[in-house]
C-alpha cells in the first residue's frame, strides 16, 4: 500500500461516525448500482517509489536518441539549447510548480508578475504590443491566430505559406473541420513561397513563416503586401531566437506572431510540454485568446498584477468567447523569462550568432560530400534542407549508429509529398545546429555522413 | 477533536518578508551585466553579415534584460515567496483538484532518458516513449471503460474540442448533419466555447431543484439535430447525476452521443466509469485527477478516450504496439493532428507514475478518501455555511454565503478573502453560476482530518468577524503581499508589457 493519503484506519472510522455512516461505501450509495464498477478497476496493484523508477528505467533505457547518447541534429520547432543548472533550479521551484491559475492575485503575485515579464520580452521579441499569457504550442497558437484573423475580417479563407510547419499546418487544418475555415497552403518553388500562385483577395489571413521550416529567410515583404492589398490579417510564425538578431515580426509588419517557445529554457520533452507564444497589434487587443496580465495598483496603491481583459474569456463569455483556452503553459511562459534574464540582451545575441555560424559551417561542410547537395539555393539561419542520394529515414538510421540523430527526414514530417518540396521529398534531411555544438561535433557529423552516404 | 489542529495544509505561519513591491527584471537590469555562459565550441566565428544577407539582419538590438546570476536567483525567488501553491498549504478550489503532487514523479519528469529526446526522433529510437503512451492510454481506458485513447490535447479544453470533432466526424461519416449540443446551465464556460470552435450551436438544458439535469427538460430539448451533449458527472456541483442511464438513453435514442467532461473524475475512481453510465467520448484533465502539477495556470493534459465506434477517427498519428515494437499508426478516418508534436509528453509520463504508484487499489482509495474529506468538511461546516444542495456530495462541496449576506452584508468573496488571511487559498468562489454566493470547497484526498478541522475553525473565525466586524472582511486580505487589486483599472488602462505607455 503506496499512495501519499494521510487518513490512519481510525481517522476513517471516526470520519464516517461523524457522517452517520458505517463504511466507505456508503458515500457511493446514491450512485445506481447498475452502472457501479463492481470488481474493481482492471489495474495492478499499487508499486512503491523504487519499484515504478525501475520500471521507468527500462523506458529511458530505450530511448537511444537521448541527447546523453546522441549529438543531436533535430529541430523543426525543437532545438538542444543550453539549459543551465540556474534555469532549471529556478524553474523547479514548487511555488511556481504547484500553483494554480493566479485567480487570488492577492497570494499569486509571484506567477503574475513572472508572466508579466514574460510578456514584455515576448512583445519586445516579436515587435508587436500585445502578448499573451502563452498557449499550448506553436501549432495552436497558429490555430489562435486564424480565428482571430476571422473575427477581424469576418472572412474565412487562411492562405498559408507551405513553408510553415508541416505539423502546424496540419493541425490548422484539423480545427479548421469545426470552424469551417477554408485552408489554402501556398506552394514554395525553390524554397521560397510562390505567393503568385493562389488569389488571397478574399483571404482573412495570410500566413507566412521567418525562417520557412526548410530554414529558408524569405523576404516577407511580398506576403505583407498582399496581406495589405486584400484586407487580411499578416500573421508571421517566426523563431524567437532568430530575433535575437533578425528582424522582428513585428518589423517585417505583421499584425500577429505565432512561435514555439520551446527554445527558451524547456527540454526537448519528446514534444511537450512546449510553449506556445502570441502577440498580436493593439487593432486587436478584444480578440485576443487566452489570458493576459496587466499592471495596476491594490487598495493601498502598490503597484500590484492581475489577469485582465476577462470579459473576453470562456468562463464569462462562454459560447461567444475569442478562444476556448483555460489551462496554458504559464510554467515554461515563467522557464523562458528565466532562461531569458539568464541570458540577457548580450547572451541571447550570442546563442542566435552561434546558431547561425555553427548551422553554416556544418552546410559548407557537408556539401563537400559527393551526393550531398542543397535542397534549394537561399539564405537561411539555423537549420538548412539537403538532398541526399538516399532516403533520409534511411540516413538517419545509420548516422544513429554513429551517436548522431542526423536530422529530421522531409518526408516523415510531411507523411508524404508536400507543397513545399517540388519533388523527391523522401530523400530531403533537415539539418539544424545550436550554440551547444562543437566543431569536433560537426566535424564527426560530416564524416558519419561521408561514411553512411558511400557505404 | 481537539481545538488547534496541528498537521499540515494550514500556511499562516509562512514569512513575508515586507510589503514592498519586487522590482521588474527589466527595473534591474545594468549595462553589460551577464549571467550566461556558453561551451566552448571551436566553431569559426564568422561574422553575421558573411552569412546572411543584410536585408534580414535587425538594425536594432532587441533588450532583454543584464541581470547576474546572483540578482536573476534573488528576483524569481522572492516572486516565489509573493505566490501560494500546494507545497505551501492547502489550496481546497472547487473544480481543480489541487491535490499533492508527488516529488516522485518530479523525478521522472527530470529523467534526461525521457525528456532529452526529440520529438521528430524516429519510433525506432524512441520506443521507451512510445512504450509510454501506450501503456498509458490502456490504463487510461482502464480507468474510464473505454476502447482507445488520443493523449495529444495538451488541456482539458482542447480535449474538449477534439472531442467534439470527433463527434462531427462520426456524423458526417453517417451522413448525418446536425447542429446543436447540449449543455447543462451548471457546466464549465470551456464547454459552450469548445461547442462554438466544433460548429455547432450550444442548447442549455437547465438543472432542476435538485441541482442536477433536468430530465424532462432534457428531453424536451432533445432532436434529430442534437449531435450530442457534454455533461461533468459528478457535475460541477459536486453531485452525481443519479438520472444518466436515463439520460444516455434518452440521447442515443435521438442518435446523439454523450460527451464526459473529466474535471471531475477524481470523485469516481474505482467506484463508476464513464463508459459504464454509456458515454461515447471522454476527456482527463492529468493535471486534476493524476496529480501533474498546475504550474501557475499550466501545462495539462487532456487526453480523450472513446467508445469503440469513434476509435477510426481518433487524432494521428498513435503510438500502438506492433508484434513486439511500438510504432505510429494513423487510424484511418483520423481528424488530423490536435497537437504540434505528440502531447505534453512529459506530464503523460508523471501521469503513468502516479498510476503505477497507486495502482487500481490507491486509485479507488483516492476517490473515496476525496469524497470522505468533502462529505466531512460539508457536514462540518453545515451550521454556518449550508450547502446549496443538502445531501451528500462527491469530492467537493458547493456551500453557499447568502445568509452572511442578508444578515451582516458579507459576501463569498469577502470570506474567501479573509481565508487567505488565515493562511488557506480560497475555494472557487461564484461558480457554479446557478448557485447564489457559491464558495465551493474540493479539499481533495491528501489533506489530513486536522487540517480541514483548522479550515473549519478559520471560517467559524470569518463568520465571528462577519458578525462583529463585517467592515474588515470588506478589506480583506491585509496580511498577504499586496491587498485587494484594482481589477477596473487594468481594464480600463491596459499596462501588458513594462515598454506600454502610462
Amino acid at each position: 500500500m503506496a499512495d501519499y493519503l494521510p487518513h490512519t484506519e481510525n481517522d476513517v472510522a471516526s470520519m464516517l461516525a461523524f457522517l452517520g455512516m458505517n463504511s466507505l461505501d456508503d458515500l457511493f450509495a446514491h450512485i445506481p448500482a447498475s452502472v457501479r464498477l463492481a470488481q474493481g478497476l482492471a489495474l495492478d496493484d499499487g508499486l512503491s517509489e523504487p519499484d515504478v523508477a525501475a520500471i521507468f528505467d527500462g523506458y529511458s533505457d530505450a530511448n537511444r536518441a537521448k541527447t546523453t547518447a546522441m549529438t543531436c541534429y533535430a529541430g523543426g520547432g525543437a532545438y538542444d539549447h543550453e539549459v543551465p543548472p540556474v534555469v532549471k533550479a529556478l524553474a523547479s521551484r514548487s511555488e511556481f510548480v504547484t500553483a494554480y491559475t493566479p485567480y487570488q492575485p492577492e497570494v499569486a503575485q509571484g506567477v503574475l508578475q513572472a508572466i508579466f515579464e514574460y510578456q514584455t520580452l515576448i512583445s519586445r521579441l516579436s515587435g508587436l504590443p500585445i502578448p499573451n499569457a502563452s498557449l499550448y504550442d506553436a501549432a495552436t497558437a497558429l490555430v489562435e491566430a486564424l480565428n482571430m484573423a476571422h473575427g477581424a475580417t469576418g472572412r474565412s479563407k487562411m492562405v498559408i505559406s507551405s513553408g510553415i510547419h508541416p505539423h502546424w499546418r496540419q493541425v490548422a487544418r484539423t480545427f479548421a473541420k469545426g470552424t469551417g475555415h477554408e485552408i489554402v497552403e501556398v506552394p514554395l518553388l525553390d524554397g521560397v513561397t510562390d505567393w503568385s500562385s493562389v488569389d488571397v483577395s478574399d483571404a482573412a489571413a495570410v500566413v507566412a513563416a521567418y525562417p520557412n521550416y526548410l530554414g529558408v529567410l524569405e523576404d516577407l515583404s511580398k506576403a505583407k503586401a498582399l496581406a495589405v492589398a486584400s484586407g487580411a490579417l499578416f500573421v508571421v510564425g517566426a523563431d524567437p531566437v532568430a530575433a535575437g538578431v533578425l528582424k522582428t515580426a513585428g518589423q517585417w509588419g505583421a499584425d500577429v506572431f505565432v512561435g514555439e517557445g520551446q527554445a527558451f529554457g524547456t527540454p526537448l520533452s519528446f514534444g511537450g510540454p512546449y510553449l506556445g507564444l502570441f502577440a498580436c497589434t493593439e487593432a486587436q487587443v478584444r480578440r485576443l485568446p487566452g489570458r493576459i496580465v496587466g499592471e495596476t495598483v491594490d487598495s493601498s496603491g502598490r503597484k500590484a498584477f492581475v489577469t485582465t481583459l476577462r470579459a473576453r474569456e470562456q468562463d464569462i463569455r462562454r459560447e461567444k468567447a475569442t478562444s476556448n483556452v483555460c489551462t496554458n503553459q504559464t510554467l515554461m511562459a515563467v522557464t523562458a523569462a528565466i532562461q531569458l534574464g539568464w541570458l540577457g540582451t548580450n547572451g541571447l545575441r550570442e546563442v542566435a550568432t552561434r546558431c547561425a555560424q555553427g548551422a553554416h559551417y556544418l552546410f559548407d561542410e557537408v556539401l563537400r560530400i559527393n551526393g550531398v547537395g542543397a535542397a534549394n539555393s537561399q539564405p537561411f539561419f539555423r537549420e538548412f534542407a539537403i538532398r541526399l542520394p538516399r532516403s533520409a529515414n534511411d540516413v538517419i538510421a545509420s548516422m544513429a549508429e554513429q551517436h548522431v540523430l542526423a536530422g529530421l527526414s522531409a518526408g516523415a514530417l510531411c507523411e508524404g509529398d508536400d507543397p513545399s518540396i517540388e519533388s523527391g521529398i523522401d530523400r530531403v534531411l533537415l539539418v539544424s545546429v545550436t550554440e551547444r555544438r562543437t566543431k569536433d561535433e560537426l566535424d564527426h557529423y560530416v564524416r558519419a555522413l561521408q561514411e553512411v552516404i558511400s557505404s | 477533536m481537539s481545538e488547534t489542529p496541528a498537521p499540515g495544509g494550514r500556511a499562516a505561519s509562512a514569512p513575508i518578508m515586507g510589503h514592498e513591491s519586487e522590482p521588474t527584471l527589466f527595473e534591474m537590469s545594468v549595462a553589460n551585466r551577464s549571467a550566461y555562459q556558453l561551451r566552448t565550441t571551436g566553431v569559426p566565428a564568422t561574422r553575421l553579415g558573411d552569412l546572411i544577407p543584410g536585408d534580414h539582419l535587425n538594425a536594432n538590438v532587441v533588450p532583454i534584460a543584464e541581470v547576474s546570476e546572483r540578482d536573476l536567483v534573488a528576483h524569481f525567488t522572492r516572486l516565489s515567496h509573493r505566490q501560494f501553491s500546494v507545497d505551501l498549504g492547502m489550496y481546497p478550489l472547487g473544480s481543480c483538484t489541487m491535490k499533492y503532487n508527488p516529488k516522485f514523479c518530479d523525478a521522472i519528469a527530470n529523467d534526461l532518458g525521457l525528456n532529452s529526446v526529440h520529438p521528430g526522433t524516429p519510433a525506432s529510437l524512441s520506443q521507451g516513449w512510445l512504450e509510454i503512451l501506450v501503456t498509458l492510454e490502456e490504463k487510461l481506458c482502464a480507468v474510464t471503460g473505454m476502447s482507445a485513447a488520443t493523449l495529444q490535447p495538451a488541456a482539458g479544453a482542447a480535449g474538449e474540442l477534439t472531442g467534439l470533432l470527433l463527434m462531427r466526424a462520426y456524423h458526417e461519416a453517417n451522413g448525418d448533419v446536425r447542429r446543436r449540443v447540449l449543455i447543462p446551465d451548471s457546466a464549465h464556460g470551456t464547454n459552450p466555447a469548445s461547442v462554438t470552435l466544433g460548429g455547432y450551436e450550444v442548447t442549455t438544458v437547465p438543472s432542476n431543484e435538485r441541482g442536477l439535469v433536468d430530465l424532462e427538460k432534457l428531453k424536451t430539448a432533445l432532436g434529430p439535430d442534437v449531435a450530442g451533449i457534454m455533461l461533468t458527472n459528478p457535475n460541477t456541483v459536486g453531485l452525481f447525476e443519479e438520472e444518466i442511464t436515463e439520460i444516455a438513453k434518452a440521447v442515443h435514442d435521438v442518435g446523439g452521443l454523450l460527451y464526459y467532461d473529466g474535471a471531475n473524475l477524481n470523485a469516481i475512481l474505482g467506484a463508476v466509469r464513464p463508459g459504464d453510465m454509456g458515454f461515447d467520448i471522454v476527456h482527463m484533465n492529468l493535471h486534476k485527477t493524476f496529480a501533474t502539477p498546475h504550474g501557475g495556470g499550466g501545462p495539462g493534459a487532456g487526453p480523450v478516450a472513446v467508445a469503440p465506434r469513434l476509435v477510426e477517427f481518433l487524432p494521428g498519428p498513435r503510438a500502438t504496439k506492433v508484434g513486439g515494437t511500438f510504432e505510429w499508426v494513423t487510424p484511418p478516418r483520423s481528424i488530423g493532428r490536435v497537437h504540434g508534436w505528440h502531447g505534453n509528453a512529459v506530464v503523460l509520463a508523471r501521469a503513468l507514475a502516479y498510476i503505477d504508484v497507486h495502482g487500481g487499489d490507491g486509485l479507488t482509495r483516492v476517490a473515496q478518501h476525496a469524497v470522505l474529506n468533502a462529505n466531512w468538511l460539508r457536514h462540518r461546516l453545515r451550521e454556518i455555511l449550508p450547502a446549496a444542495y443538502n445531501r451528500v456530495c462527491m469530492h467537493e462541496c458547493t456551500l453557499t454565503a447568502t445568509g452572511l449576506k442578508a444578515k451582516y452584508g458579507v459576501r463569498g468573496l469577502d470570506v474567501a478573502k479573509a481565508l487567505l488571511e488565515e493562511g488557506f487559498h480560497s475555494p472557487t468562489v461564484y461558480f457554479p453560476l446557478i448557485v447564489e454566493e457559491a464558495l465551493m470547497f474540493e479539499p481533495t484526498e491528501t489533506e489530513s482530518v486536522q487540517t480541514l478541522e483548522s479550515l473549519a475553525q478559520a471560517l467559524e473565525r470569518i463568520v465571528q468577524r462577519a458578525q462583529d466586524d463585517p467592515e474588515s472582511l470588506h478589506r480583506a486580505p491585509q496580511s498577504t503581499p499586496v491587498s485587494r487589486v484594482d481589477e477596473a483599472r487594468a481594464a480600463r488602462q491596459l499596462i501588458a508589457t513594462a515598454d506600454a505607455v502610462r
